[in-house]
């Protein structure tokens, strides 16, 4: 594993790292027309983004490499051009200082809400991980070394981060969850490339089955064949079911609360996976299949204008599919505190299994290309007509393309 | 000139280790501390007033004594101590005193420094990872100290808006641990039980006794005014802070925990306030980044706090005894300071 010939250029520009400081500016201050470029760029191997390593830095070297190296190659073949460029991209670390060092840090130039607007183009300009780091000592007027600035945090015994993910449960839940991806959902990613390898970015996907199939089949993707971390970001009230509340939190859940969002975004620059249309999405009958419902109330946009990343959309087909609702019970959902309570196939099928048991889809993702807004980051507010319209042209994009994939599929269970 | 401070609650712990801290400093001519007890700590040259828990005669100690500091520890957050009405006494009525001393005509008060706690923001599901000093809680005030707390800060906030010529410092404070302190998490664990809801393994974070203290001495001295969040580094599962401690999870039943633990708790095998309820099922985060902004440099992480009261606890498991050497007595205390058959001048 150690004999990866990625780790060769992950350590290669990790010499010079102050040189290259200058040009990722220059890259992300261009208009977004020409945002393309710089990930045309990043597919050959040689042009590997040297600050890509800054951006992750802080974690690679607290990191240590699982087992996990080995399963990716092997599924290299079908993939082979996608994924042998890939440099070994480090998942999340497993330890707290590394998290919240970085964060305060991006805290120190954009303290609180206030503040935020004031020093808001800086933080653009600079590359995540560096620019904080330097520009957090420009502003700061005491010199400080904190305890966890030397080093990890040698009193923690887990490695579970502060958002409640746990890099050893996810590998254990990525080699269960390994068969049912490969062989029942034999899920197929088309644009996988779009997804940023480095920074932050909002991805964005529509939702379906009574309970989601999709969001479990797009982490453990992303995770699989990008080597990156995908926090989750979903309705409170799983956190408040005992067990599965926990569970979820360990395998990279995140309750979807803006403040929770920006963070990870702006100050972490991870990917975070959100579903704008919410439990009103996975609510609906299979005779509303493939329909997006309203995007909420377009927060997912402005907090991708604030945090200054980009969102990609993700087009899902087969999850409708998996676990298609008949209808709700709302009497039973009352008494019982859930959202909704769904009578599906599966269940009129297979009884109470089924609620735990997915028709064997085949599901297919497509990724469109990222849209990059040209606004000031760090804002408090955002015209409200420009959010909206964004985020409509999000979901007519994304309807188009649903709709694109269902012209093409021949069957619901081959594709 | 020098400073001079005023403690409250010199008796408790927070005000007799905030008097030690200050009495290190030279800079501080004269301090002062009042309590309803003998303060449990050894003094070398606070001055102790024995007064009411509600500080009524705070007002006249205050022009006598021409205070330019209050440092205001003695708010209670630990409903295990104390009955529901003097919890409501000693807070709200309390703050409302030394506020109104502090506050009046001619006062010669400059600084109030208020030592409040995280439980201001609750736990809930709603909850964000990290609350910021600005947010709001999200669910509704459930126990009464968080009541308590949240009504002693509204009497801080509306006397800071009276009062702009005055510093007043907020410091909110995670939960405490460390070698010393006895809260119901470090009673638990000393019990090696704690307590948790069954299906449910929250993040929480602690702050370190020392590192409180340090906190409250920091801007007290560097007069830092406004609202801060006080807490190490880090999250760490609820189960996690057990294994440090070794001590026992306890998993309590998800629906009613407290009325199962009650005869336990009756007997004294384990603490479980109301207000820890919600923190063992969803957890709690505050940002600590203003404090960190404002120069102060924590020496503890969440986990580093735990573990320092771990080794402590290893410490009086093995020794078989958690009391210091000297137990602190007023009277012996008064003879040295005051006997003119001590001769001065000489370590005693």
């Amino acid at each position: 594993m150690s004999a990866d010939p990625s780790d060769g250029t992950r350590t290669a520009p990790r010499a010079e790292p102050r040189a290259e400081r200058a040009e990722p500016p220059a890259e992300r201050a261009e208009p977004p027309a020409e945002r393309a470029e710089p990930r045309a760029d990043r597919e050959p191997q040689s042009e590997q983004p040297e600050y890509w390593v800054e951006t992750v830095e802080p974690r690679a070297e607290r990191t240590e490499r699982t087992e996990r190296a080995e399963p990716r190659v092997e599924r290299t073949e079908p993939r082979a051009e996608r994924t042998t460029v890939l440099p070994e991209h480090p998942i999340d670390g497993n330890l707290i200082g590394a998290d919240t060092d970085r964060d305060d840090e991006a805290q120190g130039q954009g303290e609180g809400r206030e503040p935020r607007s004031e020093t808001g183009p800086a933080a653009e300009d600079d590359p995540p991980g560096a620019g904080a780091r330097t520009a957090s000592m420009a502003i700061l007027p005491v010199a400080r070394t904190r305890p966890d600035d030397r080093g990890p945090d040698t009193a923690r015994r887990s490695d579970v981060d502060e958002w409640g993910r746990s890099e050893h449960m996810r590998s254990i839940v990525r080699r269960l969850y390994d068969p049912v991806y490969k062989y029942w959902f034999r899920v197929e990613w088309d644009g996988l490339e779009k997804i940023p390898l480095h920074g932050g970015a909002l991805l964005i996907c529509n939702h379906a089955g009574a309970i989601p199939s999709d969001a479990p089949a797009i982490m453990h993707g992303i995770e699989e064949e990008l080597g990156r971390p995908v926090y989750g970001m979903a309705d409170y009230f799983f956190r408040t079911i005992p067990v599965v509340g926990t569970m979820w939190s360990r395998t990279g859940g995140v309750p979807a609360h803006p403040d929770n969002a920006y963070r990870l975004l702006h100050d972490q620059q991870q990917l975070a996976l959100v579903f704008p249309e919410g439990t009103k999405a996975t609510s609906k009958t299979y005779s509303d299949r493939y329909r997006l419902r309203r995007f909420g109330r377009g927060g997912f946009v402005e907090i991708a204008m604030r945090a200054g990343v980009p969102i990609v959309p993700i087009a899902c087909v087969g999850a409708e599919e998996s676990m298609p609702i008949l209808f709700r019970v709302n009497s039973l959902a009352r008494a019982l505190k859930l959202p909704y309570f769904p009578i599906t196939v599966n269940s009129l099928l297979m009884g109470p299994i089924g609620y735990v048991t997915y028709f064997p889809v085949k599901m297919k993702f497509r990724v469109l290309d990222p849209i990059y807004f040209d606004v000031e980051p760090g804002q408090e507010r955002y015209s409200r007509s420009r959010v909206m319209d964004e985020a409509e042209n999000i979901r007519a994009t994304l309807q188009d393309s649903i709709h694109d994939m269902l012209r093409e599929r021949r069957s619901v269970w081959f594709g | 000139m020098g400073r001079r401070v005023l403690i409250t609650g010199l008796d408790t712990f927070w005000g007799g280790r905030m008097a030690q801290a200050l009495e290190s400093e030279p800079e501080v001519e004269m301090i002062l501390g009042l309590g309803a007890d003998e303060p449990k700590v050894p003094l070398e040259r606070t001055e102790f007033v024995r007064s009411d828990q509600k500080y009524s005669i705070l007002s006249r100690i205050v022009r006598a004594t021409q205070v330019d500091t209050i440092v205001h520890t003695f708010l209670e957050t630990n409903s295990v101590n104390v009955p529901t009405r003097a919890l409501h006494e000693i807070n709200v009525i309390g703050t409302l005193n030394l506020l109104a001393a502090a506050g009046s005509a001619g006062s010669s008060v400059r600084q109030v420094v208020v030592k409040s706690s995280t439980h201001i923001y609750g736990s809930a599901e709603t909850d964000p990872a990290w609350f910021r000093e600005e947010d709001q809680r999200t669910s509704p005030v459930r126990t009464r100290v968080e009541r308590s707390l949240i009504e002693v800060e509204s009497l801080v906030r509306d006397f800071t808006e009276d009062n702009p010529h005055l510093v007043v410092s907020v410091l909110r404070f995670a939960n405490v641990l460390g070698t010393d302190i006895v809260t119901p998490v470090s009673y638990n664990l000393r019990h090696k039980l704690l307590p948790c809801i069954a299906g449910y393994d929250p993040l929480v974070q602690f702050i370190e006794e020392d590192d409180v203290v340090r906190a409250l001495e920091y801007v007290t001295s560097h007069q830092i005014p406004g609202v801060y969040n006080v807490a190490g580094a880090g999250k760490l599962p609820w189960s996690e802070v057990c294994s440090i401690s070794s001590g026992h999870l306890f998993p309590l039943p998800p629906i009613k925990p407290r009325a199962f633990v009650a005869p336990l708790r009756r007997i004294g095998a384990v603490q479980f306030p109301p207000e820890m309820e919600g923190l063992v099922r969803y957890g709690r985060g505050v940002d600590t980044s203003r404090l960190i902004q404002a120069g102060f440099e924590y020496r503890y992480t969440s986990a580093g706090a735990v573990e320092s009261f771990a080794r402590a606890n290893n410490l009086r498991r093995a020794t078989g005894s958690g009391e210091p050497a000297y137990r602190y007595e007023q009277d012996v205390e008064q003879f040295f300071r005051h006997s003119p058959a001590v001769v001065r001048g000489i370590d005693a």
